[in-house]
Parts: structure tokens; sequence; C-alpha cells
């Protein structure tokens, strides 16, 4: 059988939350083309997709992800890293650290790849209104937050102070530097970046990106914090922002586990008791801390 | 439904019926020195007089004078291989130009299992959840389970290895089977007592004249599945259990099973309710490809491979993954516990591990445990 537009054959009527992108099976992806493509680094795209065949498309929010399928290759999480207040187009931006994101970062506008998605948590954007709102990114790790800075900077009047924090290992690796700096120009946002290393040519900071938490402005006492980076930089980051006052139950922070299905079946991202694919990737800190104190879980 | 007598030689007209009822019927039969779930074509090729000695890291068949056909307790294999194949294509994909065609198969094949312990049953129950009951279906293993016609058979005995009751999932079988079976072989009778407990299962049942039950007959499958749970001597004390493992993950034990532990896979590949997966995409020659999903065990070693490395790298992580999923996070995840008690993954250990001792060693708080305090023999 072809899959194409003959969709019922595969729809599923008695459930009407599955099949994000794709009518037939969640395990089977929806087909996108490529529609452009910029370098973001040396080794970091962004890609913007648009659904090929008429599908269902169900609404994407910050901090979810999609499972790219790259043909012959194989199928990675990679969250959506645009504007989710556009819902016409998806962006994603992928670091090239092997065999499955070096293919998706090698597509050329036109090509076709597979989505399945959008999958997962989201970060609690209802819950930070009237609040201030760190934002902590560290590398790749800003990608899944942008979105967040996007629905803020659309609903400015919804959040209080905003600070963004950003950690990248060298000037040249930093993500998205000319809207870092049209972020910068807004008076009401702080934005700190600092390099973990650099040659003499950068003025800016360098040191790892806890050591910025306590320059920023926030109230402790009505302040949530968004952490997202390599697992080591949330710990660190998150007993910086706790030493500096905010409670643990207002700190979120996005994980990262390996993932082969995305939708709990596979068994691969657990994390104790939870599936970091549908019961994260966003979690309240408080849901995890205890799993972080356990090594090798 | 009613409970109703089959003789010994309609359990063939059972199967040809199921069989015209256009189900492609599995059924045990030895293969290899083992009970194997196969496509069976008449009762002639089930295992009559054949029973199986299991041990930790030990599996046997005997042929005894017995014309019993149920006479062995589980097979290696579960039921688990035909609504979750070890090996499933989830499409073939073909490209044109840049674009990509997905290609997909419908699985038309209706599966009758003869021959389900309630063990099995209650391990498929548990898959359903995991597959079914979820916010995402997998549509894959729903159009082969709803289709499924499931033949229970009462067990009349037990392997060393069992140990169903104190799990919650046997002896007696729990709902959700079409046909129930008892086979009784006692004072020189050889009969069948049966009963449907679906419409399907009555359909076919209808099919063969059966006979009524007289009032003993109650009495002696009741008798039969007593002496059964007597004989159930293994025991996992669950109360308690869930958090017992949780709250101690660095207990001395998992020190010593990981020294034992050869993280070989094979208790995860024989149990009947273990789901991890992983996916493949098989290419050829010509350029086209299909995406595999393969069963995958907790024990390997990239399971858990993130760019920088594997999270759990020691064996001791692993077999703490596997027996603390098992017994506790399953618990939180599908409201059950992941095991039912078949003995299976005891069985075909190689080194023996056994998870009811092991568990009655965690169950001990750490600071009181004295090493190798329950040993195995
Ligand atoms: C929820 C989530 C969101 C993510 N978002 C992004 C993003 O926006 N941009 C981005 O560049 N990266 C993101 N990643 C990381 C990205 O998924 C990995 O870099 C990618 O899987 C590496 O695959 P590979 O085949 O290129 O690498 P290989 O090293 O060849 O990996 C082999 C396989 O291991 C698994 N694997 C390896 N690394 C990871 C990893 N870090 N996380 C999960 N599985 C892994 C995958 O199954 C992969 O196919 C995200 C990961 C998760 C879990
Ligand atoms: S854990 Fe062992 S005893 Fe329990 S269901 Fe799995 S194989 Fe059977
Ligand atoms: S079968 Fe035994 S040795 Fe092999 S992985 Fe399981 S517990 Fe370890
Ligand atoms: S990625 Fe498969 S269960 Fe989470």
């Amino acid at each position: 059988m072809q899959l194409g537009y003959n969709w019922l054959i595969y729809m599923d009527n008695d459930s009407n939350s599955i099949m994000a992108f794709n009518r037939h099976s969640p395990l089977i992806p929806g087909i996108f083309e490529v529609k452009s493509k910029s370098k973001e680094t040396h080794d970091t795209w962004s890609i913007v997709l648009n659904n090929k065949e008429p599908c269902r498309v169900e609404t994407f929010n910050p901090g979810q992800f999609n499972m790219l399928y790259a043909y012959g290759t194989g199928e990675i999480p990679i969250s959506i890293s645009g504007d989710c207040s556009n819902q016409k187009y998806i962006v994603h931006t992928i670091r090239d650290v092997g065999k499955v994101s070096h293919a998706l970062c090698n597509l050329k506008s036109g090509d076709q790849v597979g989505v399945r998605g959008p999958f997962g948590t989201t970060w609690p954007m209802d819950q930070l209104k009237g609040k201030d709102v760190v934002i902590i990114g560290g590398g790749i790790g800003l990608a899944p937050i942008r979105p967040v800075i996007f629905h803020i900077l659309e609903n400015r009047d919804d959040y209080n102070r905003v600070a963004i924090a950003y950690g990248a290992r060298a000037p040249e690796e930093m993500l998205y530097p000319t809207q870092i700096m049209d972020w910068r120009s807004h008076l009401d946002m702080q934005v700190r970046v600092t390099v973990d290393s650099a040659s003499p040519k950068w003025h800016g900071q360098v040191g790892v990106v806890t050591t910025l938490i306590p320059r920023l402005n926030f109230n402790p006492d009505n302040t949530a914090a968004l952490v997202c980076g390599p697992e080591i930089m949330i710990r660190f980051a998150v007993k910086e922002l706790i030493s500096n006052g905010i409670n643990p139950d207002e700190i979120w922070v996005s994980m990262e586990r390996n993932m082969k299905c995305g939708i709990g079946l596979s068994g691969h991202c657990q994390m104790g008791s939870m599936f970091v694919c549908k019961d994260g990737p966003v979690f309240n800190y408080m849901d995890v801390e205890r799993y972080f104190r356990i090594k090798e879980l | 439904m009613e409970l109703n007598v089959m003789q010994p030689d309609q359990l063939d007209d059972l199967i040809q019926g199921i069989s015209l009822a256009d189900y492609q019927v599995i059924g045990p039969m030895e293969s290899n020195g083992a009970i194997a779930y196969e496509p069976i074509e008449s009762a002639d090729d089930l295992p009559r007089g054949i029973i199986d000695h299991q041990r930790p890291g030990k599996y046997a068949l005997q042929k005894i004078q017995s014309s019993r056909f149920f006479g062995y307790t589980v097979s290696p294999f579960s039921w688990k291989k035909y609504l979750y194949p070890p090996v499933q294509t989830l499409f073939k994909a073909e490209r044109n130009g840049q674009g990509i065609q997905l290609e997909t198969d419908s699985h038309d094949v209706k599966y009758a299992f003869i021959g389900v312990r309630a063990c099995e049953l209650s391990a498929i129950k548990i898959q359903d959840k995991i597959f079914l009951g979820g916010d995402y279906v997998d549509l894959h293993y729903k159009e082969r389970r709803e289709n499924a016609l499931i033949v229970a058979v009462e067990c009349f005995n037990t392997c060393e290895t069992c140990f169903c009751d104190s799990v919650g999932s046997g002896p007696e079988i729990p709902n959700g089977a079409d046909i129930v079976l008892t086979e009784i072989l006692e004072s020189g009778e050889h009969y069948f007592l049966v009963r449907s407990e679906t419409e399907a299962g009555q359909e076919i049942l209808n099919q063969i004249s059966l006979k009524d039950t007289e009032n003993n007959h109650y009495l002696i499958k009741d008798a039969q599945l007593e002496r059964v749970r007597a004989k159930l001597k293994r025991k996992v004390q669950t109360t308690g259990l869930k958090s017992k493992l949780l709250k101690n993950p660095d207990h001395p034990r998992w020190d010593e099973v990981a020294e034992r532990c050869l993280a070989c896979s094979n208790c995860t590949m024989v149990c009947p309710t273990c789901f991890c997966a992983d996916v493949f995409d098989i290419n050829d020659l010509d350029g086209n490809t299909k995406r595999e999903r393969r069963w995958d065990s907790c024990f390997t070693s990239d399971f858990t491979y993130i760019h920088g490395g594997n999270i759990r790298h020691s064996v001791k992580s692993r077999y703490r993954q596997w027996l603390t999923h098992k017994f506790a996070s399953w618990q939180d995840q599908f409201d059950s516990l992941g095991c039912v008690g078949c003995g299976r993954c005891i069985t075909w250990c190689p080194p023996g591990i056994d998870i009811t001792e092991e568990l009655k060693a965690l169950s001990i708080p750490p600071n009181q445990y004295k090493k190798g305090e329950i040993n195995h023999v």
C-alpha cells in the first residue's frame, strides 16, 4: 500500500490524541520539504520545513521536539527552535555531531525529510506570567529555548523582567549572534553572554555560564528559571540559581536521553520512572531532582 | 459462559474449527529440544507426553508415559513474538529525485494462540497497556492484537522457576481469553473442561458437540488449581518492594549481582513483558531503504548512548535498571508490575541469577545486609 492521501486505512478512530504529523501510525513519519537552510556556526545549521503532503499538523509549542528522519540514515530528536506563533513552518537548529545529524545538516532546499511530532512537554509559558524570567542556555541548548524568547517578545506585557544568560564554548560557536544583538537592544531585556575560552580579540566575558547568574537582575521571590544545555551544566546552573534565592520548584530543566521513538514505546529514554520523551523533555526541577542524585541512572 | 466437557479427540475439531474461521493457528510443539509456539496444523503437532524441567540456568524436556497434551509449563518463547515481532518493518521508502516515498503493509493474518498460560495472558495484558493504553497507540501491535483469538489452558503443574501467584498473574486464568481449557487426566479419565469467554470463542465452540458438566467437575477443576498453587514455592514479597528498590539505588547487593551478570540480555529477550526496541535503516543496492524496529535490551552497552558516552556504562547500573523497572518504576508508569512470574529469565540466565532471590536480598535494609547473605544454590 502506498502512503499518501488514503489515510483512513491507518487512521485510528478511537483515539484523538495520536498522530501529530502523521496520519498512519505515530511510528511512521510525515513527509516535509526543506524550504530553506542557513548556517549558524561551522557545524550547526538551521532548516525551515514545510509539509509536503496534506497531513494533519497539530500545534507545536516552545520546548517540544520532532523526530527527524533522514532518508536511509536514521531518526533523531531535534527541538523546535523557531517561533511557535508561526505554525506554517517548522524551524530546527541542528549541530552536526554524528551520523544522522550530519545527514540532516547536509540537506539542500527542496530535499524531503520525515517528521514525527511534535512530542514532549512544553516550557510553562502560562505559569511564567507575571514573573521575572531567567533563561539559561548552554551551547546548542539555546535552540530549544529560543521559542520561549520569541514568545516573550510577542507577549512582552505578560512577563516581568527577563534575563538571558548564554554560554558557548568559543565566540565562533555562539548560536544566533545577530539575534542576540537584537535581543540586547531591547531595553527591557538583560542579555549576557560568556564563552569558555577565546582569543584576545574577544572582548566579552570568559567563563562558564553559571558565573553570569549572580549578575542578572531578578527578584528571587518572584522568579522562574528555565535551563537547557548539557546535563553537567544543568546541575551547576540549578545549584547556582538556588543559591541565588530562586525556589527549586520555580526551576524548569530540559533533559536529554537517547530516544528511539519519542512516544514512550521504545524504552530508551527512561530516567527512573520517567520517559523523558513523553513526561519530558521539560521537567519541573522538583520532579527530577531525586534522579540527579543517582549515578548512572 | 458455562463450563462444558470436551473429549481429547475433539481438541483437533477445535483446532480445525479455528482454522476454518480464518485464523492462523499457533500452538506449542517440540522443536530443537524445547517447546516452541509455532504454526500447527492439527492436534498431532502438540507436544503430547512431553514435560519440561526448568531450574535456574537449566532447561530440559522429557518424554514420559502420558497422553497429556499440555504437560509442559511455559515455552522459552512467548506469544509476544507474534503480537510484537522481534523484527518488524515499519515502512519501506524509495527516493524520487529530492523526494521520499513511503510504503507500508498492513498485517492481514489473524492469529489464534492455543495454550496460553495464565501468566502469559497477564503478560499480553501488560503489553496492551504499553502499546494501546497511552496517548500514542502502536497501530502495528493493535492490528495484530485486535484480531487475535486466545485459547488459554490452565496449568496443572509448575516449573521450579515460576511464581505467578505472588505477583498476582495466576494460576487462575485472568479475564481476556476467548476460550479457556482445563485438561484433566485423572482416575483413568482424560477430558477437557472448556468454556468460552467471548462471542468469538462461543462461535467456535458452537461447532463442537460438547457434553454438559457434572457437579464434581467444578470440584476437580478447583482442586487441580489448588494443587498448582500449593506447589508454587518461589515467592516475591511485593508489598513495600517499590519503595525499597527506589530508595536504595546503592544497595550493596547490586554490586554482588553485577559480578555474576554477563549482560548477555537473555533475560530481556525471553521476558514476555519487556518492550524495548531499537530502529534501523536497512539500505539495498538500488538505493531503496526500509526502517526496521527490533527488540532491544537495556543490558546492551549503547542502549543509553548520547554524544558524550553511555549513561549506564556499568553492568551494575544496567542490572539495576532492569530489575528496578520490572518491580518499581513500571508501577509508576503502567500501574502494574512489569513481571508476571513466568520464570523464563531465571531459567535462561546462563549463570542462573534468580530474580526472586535478588529481590529478597534487596529487601533487606542496606545497613543490615551482610554480603552474600541470601545465597544462590
Ligand atoms: C529532546 C531532545 C531535543 C534535542 N534537540 C536538539 C536540537 O535542537 N539540536 C541539536 O543539534 N541536537 C538536539 N538534540 C540532540 C540530538 O538528538 C543528537 O545530537 C543526535 O541524536 C545525534 O545523533 P547522530 O546520529 O547525529 O549522532 P551519533 O553519535 O551517530 O548517534 C547515534 C545515535 O545515538 C542516539 N543519540 C546520540 N546522541 C544523542 C543525544 N544527544 N540525544 C539523544 N539521542 C542521541 C541517537 O539515536 C543517534 O541516532 C536533542 C536531543 C533530545 C533528546
Ligand atoms: S521478569 Fe522474568 S519472571 Fe518476570 S515476566 Fe519477565 S521473564 Fe517472566
Ligand atoms: S540473563 Fe542473567 S546474565 Fe544475562 S543479562 Fe540477564 S541477568 Fe545478566
Ligand atoms: S524515546 Fe522511546 S520511550 Fe522515550
